[in-house]
């Protein structure tokens, strides 16, 4: 019979078993979600967009490395965050980026914004989004020309993408040129991704794909892009800068980087509430935010900006918003206040 | 209708190992460690010394204050009163009794000539005189919990859940022994003066509500079995009266706060042998499963088995072995040694060999909040946490700590495996200990007034 005397034994607190998902694993399904929406960007971009993802990617893989080196922290690389920090900053820079500007974004979202404020799960404004701010402070006309690619045609591999800047149907939406847009494109054309604009978020479809796949795999909750859409949504069908509400509203909701932000930017973990109710607030937020830009604000686009304000507001809500606690009924806590 | 609670975890259960496999009786141990303290309260004073014969169903330990008595599980002779490891980490007293394999029962156990026409008052002796807790684990008194229940509740609750995987000690005994559950319904209902007893079973047991369900026709019971979506933690005494009357037990309190009282199943099992023959809690069904174990089963054994036999019964441990568990993976205690005995509340002993711990070198939260979302108290662990690893007390009060019933669920659910858990633990102690320190504060500061005012007097 087994000899009991030498059994090693660790007495641990419990729980004894965990579930099978890590940080590794949800990493893993975001860069899955991702991949729709980058095929997208190879068959409109042409392999340019590839490989400025996989520079950024590589950048910020090894910016973290080096600094948990040279700070001497744990490694902290194999849990994917910063390939999902490279991706989705590729995604928000337009396809003419230069690749030596890609790892200055890098730089700034891997380095200043996450390892100097303690690594992952501390940073409190989405890398990405901070990385992209920093290059469009920096380098403002190379961030803002845009390439079309109904003109440029890129051939997926060996061509090169002639850059013809044209104007984003953002552009047309502020100037409230609801016929000029509508002559490029139809609604169809914002929403399978034939128009210009960032790297990764011409494509709603494509976006919407990884989106539900990670509502599916539960790493997000619906809660903030469904606030966040639907504000967006709401506010240009009730006060259309131009045209008929319904036509401003589609072109608005698929137009710019909403998707992109909404499914992938605003629900990052570390820079977004915990709670549902306040991921119901926050979402709202990102939409007034975003809707307040695109039509008071000096930039087109208002996603970027809105979710890295309402970042900072995230504390705040966690602050206030908080679970009610088990056993206390709506009836004890007016009891209570009395 | 299958209903369910708030928050909670849906853990793989790891139940068809054992759920297939009927109770089988361990064969009798050559000696038994009866433990003192196998109740929620102060131990228990032994009532026998070195050399006293004992018999089976003997009291062997009196309880003072909230509590409940011991008694021998074995016939033979005391060999040792001393202190022995026991499940719930450290030693405890111990009552050794060397087994005379004779199982010559106690003139103590005597069976009621009539049980349906006992009073309450002396069914509830005789619960109390039967040394029954609640064998789920929490082992709080059963006599209290009815005593201090009848009046105020109007709904008595089963609790068949059985939530934490692997363990299926429960769902064998509804296969097997459906008959004393609904005869300790029946008791119950009587003791309560209510008119339906509600037994809560998880959906992954249809054969068990079955088969109670053909014993309630039958015997035409006043009681109801109620299928609960299949969730962890549903078998926690709070969940299962939200899950089954839509009530919240308001947080401190208890359930017959909300007019609810719930018993095990293995609990109403006992009632009812109590009730019918006198016997008190002398065995106790065990699942004995895991990856660890070469063959898992169900056993009964002696109150106060060795947990060794049990594994030697069920083809020893594998190699490799590295935690053995009194009680489920969710809830149960980590043992360093297998010289533990059986007690009132182990419902099952597992064994673990492969990658079940699944830990990580330096966990960092990444805040995802699925924590929040697992919490069935509603609390923010991660929160928590932080407060807790800088000892900061009074946040943790004000973020509800004390709430926190170590469920494990937000462990459990934490894909950055933060130890959260243990971390709670200590900082229940924390918050205790700054509790206690600071009252004693405020005594010596009064008593410092005083003497002050006393001087000034004279």
């Amino acid at each position: 019979m087994t000899d009991y005397k030498n059994l090693k034994l660790i007495a641990t607190s419990n729980p004894h078993i965990r579930n099978n998902e890590t940080t590794r694993s949800i990493m893993l399904d975001v860069i899955i979600a991702m991949i729709p929406a980058l095929v997208w960007a190879i068959i409109c971009f042409g392999v340019e967009a590839l490989i400025l993802t996989a520079v950024s990617v590589i950048g910020c893989v090894v910016f973290e490395a080096l600094y948990r080196i040279l700070m001497k922290k744990p490694q902290s690389v194999d849990d994917l965050s910063a390939v999902v920090t490279g991706m989705l900053l590729a995604f928000v820079c337009p396809p003419t980026t230069q690749l030596w500007m890609v790892l200055i974004g890098d730089f700034f979202a891997i380095i200043v914004v996450k390892q100097l404020f303690g690594g992952i799960g501390k940073n409190f404004i989405n890398p990405a989004l901070a990385g992209r701010a920093f290059l469009l402070g920096s380098y403002a006309g190379a961030m803002t020309s845009w390439v079309d690619p109904a003109v440029n045609k890129a051939p997926i591999f060996g061509g090169t993408v002639d850059v013809v800047t044209a104007a984003t149907p953002l552009a047309y939406l502020k100037t409230g040129n609801m016929d000029g847009l509508k002559e490029i494109y139809s609604v169809g054309d914002m929403f399978l991704g034939k128009s210009g604009g960032s790297l990764g978020e011409v494509s709603a479809l494509m976006l919407l794909i990884g989106g539900v796949y990670l509502l599916w795999r539960k790493v997000i909750s619906w809660h903030t892009p469904v606030a966040y859409i639907a504000t967006v949504a709401v506010l240009t069908l009730l006060f259309p800068k131009a045209g008929s509400g319904v036509d401003f509203m589609l072109y608005s909701i698929f137009g710019g980087g909403l998707f992109l932000g909404a499914f992938f930017m605003a629900t990052d973990y570390a820079s977004s509430p915990i709670t549902k109710k306040g991921q119901l607030i926050y979402g709202i937020g990102c939409g007034l935010f975003t809707v307040f830009i695109r039509y008071f604000g000096s930039y087109n686009e208002g996603v970027c900006y809105s979710i890295m304000v309402m970042n900072c507001c995230t504390a705040l809500i966690d602050k206030y918003v908080k679970p009610t606690r088990f056993g206390v009924v709506k009836s004890d806590k007016k009891g209570a206040a009395k | 209708m299958a209903q369910a609670f708030f928050g909670g975890v849906h853990p793989h259960d790891m139940k068809a190992a054992t759920n297939a496999k009927a109770i089988e009786q361990l064969a009798p141990p050559a000696e038994v460690v009866i433990p003192m303290s196998m109740h929620f309260g102060a131990p228990c004073t032994p009532l026998v010394k070195v050399g006293d014969e004992v018999k089976v169903g003997q009291k062997i330990g009196e309880f003072r204050g909230l509590g409940a008595p011991i008694h021998a599980s074995v016939s033979g002779t005391v060999t040792a009163v001393e202190p022995r490891p026991y499940s719930m980490g450290g030693n405890m007293m111990s009552v050794v009794i060397k087994n005379d394999f004779q199982d010559t029962i106690s003139e103590e156990v005597k069976a009621p000539a009539d049980p349906d026409a006992l009073s309450v008052e002396e069914m509830i002796e005789m619960v109390k005189q039967a040394g029954i807790v609640g064998m789920g684990g929490a082992t709080f008194p059963t006599h209290v919990k009815i005593s201090g229940g009848i009046g105020p509740v109007t709904d008595v609750l089963i609790n068949g859940a059985e939530c934490e995987p692997y363990i299926t000690g429960d769902h064998r005994t509804m296969l097997e022994r459906p008959e004393e559950i609904i005869g300790g319904c029946k008791f119950l209902a009587k003791m309560f003066g209510v008119d339906k007893v509600v037994i809560g079973v998880e959906d992954n047991k249809k054969d068990g509500i079955e088969a109670m369900n053909k014993v309630i026709a039958e015997q035409k019971a006043p009681v109801v079995v109620e299928p609960l979506h299949c969730r962890y933690p549903q078998g926690g005494e709070k969940q299962l009266c939200q899950a089954i009357t839509g009530r919240q037990v308001p947080p401190g309190g208890l359930p017959s706060n909300i007019g609810c009282a719930v018993f095990n199943i293995n609990t109403t099992c006992a009632i009812y042998r109590a009730i019918t023959t006198g016997m008190p809690v002398v065995r106790k069904i065990v699942t004995v499963s895991g990856s660890g174990v070469v063959e898992p089963k169900n056993l009964e054994c002696p109150i106060g088995t060795p947990v060794s036999l049990l594994f030697d019964a069920c083809g020893g441990l594998k190699e490799n072995t590295y935690k053995i568990i009194a009680g489920g993976p969710m809830m149960g205690m980590a043992q360093y040694t297998t010289e533990v005995p059986v007690g009132k509340g182990t419902g099952a002993m597992l064994a673990f060999c492969e990658n079940e711990e699944q830990t990580v070198e330096n966990p960092q939260c990444i805040r995802c909040g699925k924590c929040v979302e697992a919490c069935p108290v509603h609390l923010e662990p991660l929160m928590m946490y932080q407060y807790a690893a800088k000892g900061m007390v009074d946040e943790l009060n004000e973020a509800h700590i004390m709430d926190c019933m170590e469920c494990g669920a937000c462990a459990f659910a934490c894909p950055a495996r933060m130890h959260l858990t243990h971390m709670f633990k200590t900082a229940k102690q924390l918050v205790k200990d700054k509790a206690a320190a600071d009252k004693a504060a405020a005594e010596a500061a009064k008593k410092a007034e005083e003497e002050k005012k006393e001087a000034a007097k004279v």
